[in-house]
């Protein structure tokens, strides 16, 4: 009761405010109630980068209800690509498909965690996608694919365990100026496809130190399944 | 009250039945980029069989699949077992990131799924499925499966072509492209002689010496290297 008193005190006087201009001063005003709002879902998103030297590009989360990011076995689309090779996750984020979608603005480092709240009006069918980049990589990316967390009870929770992909758009030649993490500082995105162009689980790097003499890599940026541990916790 | 009690048998029996027969959709995806799988062979028997048992040695019909793609061996050893199975569902080569499908009718006591197929270009790699207890319960299931070493041969990763007669060294056939020639030889050992998770292929960036014949960017995967989507309908 009290509650409700101190929200519409403040209302009756903007109303009363509002009239104050008016010719009328004996005219009484009734303060309407404030429709209640439409209830919102969020969805707590914690993310650890389980490797040795690889740091992951800002996490992207998508909520949608349709479609997928990516395929097993299909092209990369040129979003997808854009993703891979540079760690841009803008243009993917933006797709039609996406209903709503959050981004970290920083890399997530090997050993670290980070965690990413999104919040949508509309939880029917609602899917649930993640992506980044192993950016010491040529176009190797990793995520979850369309979850479905439409009927995740608050406090519930889903977890993970991510692998690698490789876009396979871009030859893991792992050469000078190709790989844009801090191993090179090179290139990000090209529109060249020299690869098998489909989507597989990533091969995993060489690295000069095993026998790729070209290689800017090393022994340290090498990884290994499983990539990532995410949790998904609906709080509201 | 006789009669319910008949019927309510009756039902008992048929529940059981269906518990150990089945109808199985069948899925299997080559997830790695540059691997080749040759003909799948895919069984559902009893649990007292294997395919394969990781840290068993190999089975003279494993080592001839594992170094061959030959299932025929394999194959006869499952009707020995009364097993059920299907051949070759992909009807030959398994390319990179493919899939294929196929339906195995399970009959009664059959209750374990297993699958073998070699990875091609490897000495004696398969990605295998051993003994997975398939679920009496309706529905789709998914079960990731790794790269197995059958230890029955050294990994010298020299590409020779006539070597996937059983004991013949080498790599029968490199699928796809990116393979050399002329390496010197990896290893001439095989000190592991157990079935083991491969460690992988060392390869090299040589294509015309060094001392694999395999490409260290392309002949290359990271576990699992299939997913298998079984539907029990």
């Amino acid at each position: 009761m009290l509650n409700k008193k101190s929200l519409l005190l403040p209302l009756l006087g903007l109303v009363l405010i509002g009239c104050g201009g008016g010719d009328d001063k004996n005219e009484i005003m009734i303060p309407v109630e404030p429709p209640a709002p439409d209830p919102m879902y969020s969805f707590e998103v914690t993310v650890s980068n389980l490797t040795y030297a690889q740091p992951l590009s800002p996490i992207g989360i998508a909520l949608h209800k349709e479609g997928n990011f990516w395929q097993l076995g299909q092209m990369a689309s040129n979003e997808l690509e854009t993703l891979a090779e540079s760690g841009d996750n803008s243009a993917l984020l933006a797709l039609d498909m996406v209903d709503t979608s959050i981004s970290d603005t920083s890399p997530l480092g090997p050993g670290n965690s980070i965690t990413l709240t999104i919040t949508t009006a509309d939880m029917i069918d609602a899917k649930l996608s993640l992506v980044t980049m192993m950016v010491n990589t040529n176009d190797g990316f990793s995520g979850l694919n369309a979850i479905d967390v439409s009927a995740l009870e608050v406090g519930s929770l889903l977890s993970f365990k991510t692998r690698a992909y490789d876009s396979g758009t871009e030859a893991n030649n792992e050469a000078v100026g190709t790989i844009p993490g801090p191993a090179d500082m090179g290139e990000g995105f090209n529109t060249l496809r020299d690869d098998v162009d489909f989507i597989a689980v990533h091969p995993g790097v060489v690295g000069n130190d095993d026998g790729l003499s070209q290689s800017v890599l090393s022994y340290e940026h090498k990884f290994d399944n499983p990539l990532m541990a995410v949790s998904i916790t609906r709080i509201q | 009250m006789k009669v319910s009690a008949i019927a309510a048998l009756s039902l008992i029996t048929l529940g059981v039945q269906s518990a150990h027969a089945a109808t199985l959709d069948i899925k299997i995806t080559n997830l790695t980029q540059g691997i080749y799988y040759t003909p799948i062979l895919i069984a559902a028997h009893s649990d007292d069989a294997h395919l394969f048992e990781s840290g068993m040695t190999a089975s003279i019909e494993l080592q001839m699949m594992a170094e061959g793609g030959n299932i025929s061996g394999l194959s006869t050893m499952l009707d020995g077992y009364s097993a059920d199975k299907v051949e070759n569902p992909a009807a030959g080569l398994l390319a990179p990131a493919q899939s294929t499908m196929t339906m195995l009718e399970t009959s009664e006591g059959n209750n374990m799924l297993s699958i073998t197929a070699m990875m091609l270009p490897t000495n004696d790699g398969f990605v295998g499925l051993d003994s997975w207890k398939i679920p009496t319960e309706a529905g789709t299931y998914s079960i990731f499966l790794n790269a197995y070493d059958a230890g029955t041969e050294a990994n010298n990763e020299l590409i020779l072509e006539g070597s996937g007669a059983p004991g013949m060294l080498g790599i029968p056939a490199a699928p796809g492209t990116g393979a050399g020639m002329a390496g010197s030889s990896v290893t001439n050992e095989e000190t592991n002689t157990m079935i083991h998770i491969h460690r992988g292929t060392l390869g090299d960036d040589d294509m015309e010496g060094g001392k694999s014949d395999l490409n260290n960017t392309v002949h290359r995967w990271l576990n699992p290297v299939a997913k298998v989507t079984i539907t029990v309908k």
